[in-house]
């Protein structure tokens, strides 16, 4: 199973990014969960420094950042199984 | 990658050439295709809105997609990294001037308290970032810069980084890590690192570019309603209408404008039509520019979000010695440019 996490503790970045997961999927036509960390102390785990970041499978992507969409679409090809 | 090399050189020239020709550009739209009738309070106004508005946009572009470029190649998680293990003061110098050109959202202020503190960057030294981010910023800079002149602009960049280096290096002296809540030190950051670390310069240029649209459509419109507010008045308020309010013979105007600014929050661009309008009427720079520090530098929102790590009385402490810094600024500036 394919796991998508957003960290992020409800700023306007990080919201989009969660919708634009959800968009790059539909095209994609992956099958993958996305997981939104609102947890201070789970984001503070992952060592990111500012949000929103971006995980996939496990690997932290990106931080602080929105990714235009072609970059995201990339990432997760270049990342899911 | 060529083409958008290509594409920008073009942009820059086409820039150059508007930028250079404003004066003759407005003079045409101005008295040739409006017609208007030359030396009029009216005419004046308008001509000073047309001018100013292109200028102070194009300008911003331009410093936005520069930082923009500059900021991919920072990161607060790199920022970090260089922070680690500086010596107190150093280390403030540092973080104040990676404070400038790290890209940072208020947001993001206690992730990034957090990761800074627990991999063992001195509380000082994180303070002196967490200052200096926020209030030297770019848009700040070129509105500066734009309407006031580099020396403004450049005097503000400076006295900011005073402010920062000074303030945090303060805290650090103070030894007041008791007061950051106790379960901050119980936690060891982890570091992490990114794979898009080593990015090719066409796609840092495709971040200028995200910077300046995200900038500039946010900021555009108090831009437009500050140099409408500074053509509006231009001539219509009595010139002094401030000057015994704010002037520099009011000693007890920059305290005064400090404690009015803390409370209040805006970004750097909201704050530039009050700026404008009170700088027009009579109000000295100083008093001006220490109202303005405070506004974009001390936010009481920020500091609120901040409460979940700090107690009361660091937060005090923070807020006091930044405080005392900016209104030192001001009365610097009223002496300066008396």
């Amino acid at each position: 199973m394919n796991v998508i996490k957003v960290y992020g503790s409800g700023c306007a970045n990080c919201k989009k990014l969660e919708q634009m997961c959800y968009n790059a999927l539909q095209e994609l036509q992956i099958d993958a969960s996305i997981e939104k960390v609102t947890d201070l102390q789970e984001i503070m785990k992952t060592g990111i420094l500012s949000t929103p970041g971006l995980e996939i499978n496990g690997k932290m992507i990106s931080s602080g950042k929105l990714p235009t969409k072609s970059t995201l679409v990339y990432w997760i090809q270049d990342n899911i199984h | 990658m060529k083409n958008k090399i290509l594409l920008l050189s073009f942009f820059l020239i086409v820039w150059i050439l508007l930028y250079l020709n404003l004066n003759a550009i407005t003079n045409f739209i101005v008295y040739s295709i409006i017609g208007l009738e030359k030396n009029t309070h009216l005419t004046n106004a308008i001509w000073f809105f047309i001018f100013e508005v292109p200028k102070v946009l194009m300008l911003l572009i331009l410093v936005v997609f520069g930082v923009g470029i500059i900021r991919s190649y920072f990161s607060p998680e790199r920022t970090r990294k260089m922070l680690g293990g500086k010596s107190l003061f150093a280390g403030n110098v540092l973080a104040s001037l990676l404070g400038v050109v790290t890209p940072f959202c208020s947001c993001s202020a206690i992730p990034l308290f957090l990761g800074f503190v627990q991999s063992g960057v001195p509380l000082g030294v994180t303070f002196s970032f967490l200052i200096a981010a926020p209030m030297i910023n770019e848009v700040a800079l070129v509105l500066l810069f734009g309407l006031f002149g580099w020396k403004t602009a450049l005097l503000y960049a400076a006295t900011g980084l005073l402010i920062a280096i000074t303030a945090g290096y303060v805290i650090g002296k103070l030894k007041l890590e008791r007061f950051v809540e106790s379960w901050v030190y119980d936690t060891k950051a982890n570091q992490v690192e990114f794979i898009e670390e080593k990015i090719p310069f066409s796609e840092r240029i495709d971040t200028g570019i995200a910077a300046v649209e995200e900038i500039v459509a946010k900021v555009w419109i108090y831009i437009v309603i500050g140099i409408a507010v500074g053509a509006g008045i231009h001539g219509y308020v009595p010139e002094n209408f401030m000057a015994s309010l704010m002037g520099k013979s009011a000693w007890w105007s920059v305290p005064l404008s400090v404690l009015i600014g803390i409370p209040m929050y805006s970004n750097a661009a909201g704050i530039i039509p009050i700026v404008q309008a009170l700088l027009e009427k009579g109000a000295s720079l100083g008093t001006v520019l220490a109202f303005m520090m405070s506004v974009i530098g001390l936010s009481l929102p920020e500091t609120i979000i901040l409460k979940k790590v700090l107690k009361i009385q660091l937060i005090g402490i923070f807020i006091g010695v930044v405080g005392v810094g900016i209104i030192i600024v001001g009365y610097l500036f009223n002496f300066i440019f008396a």
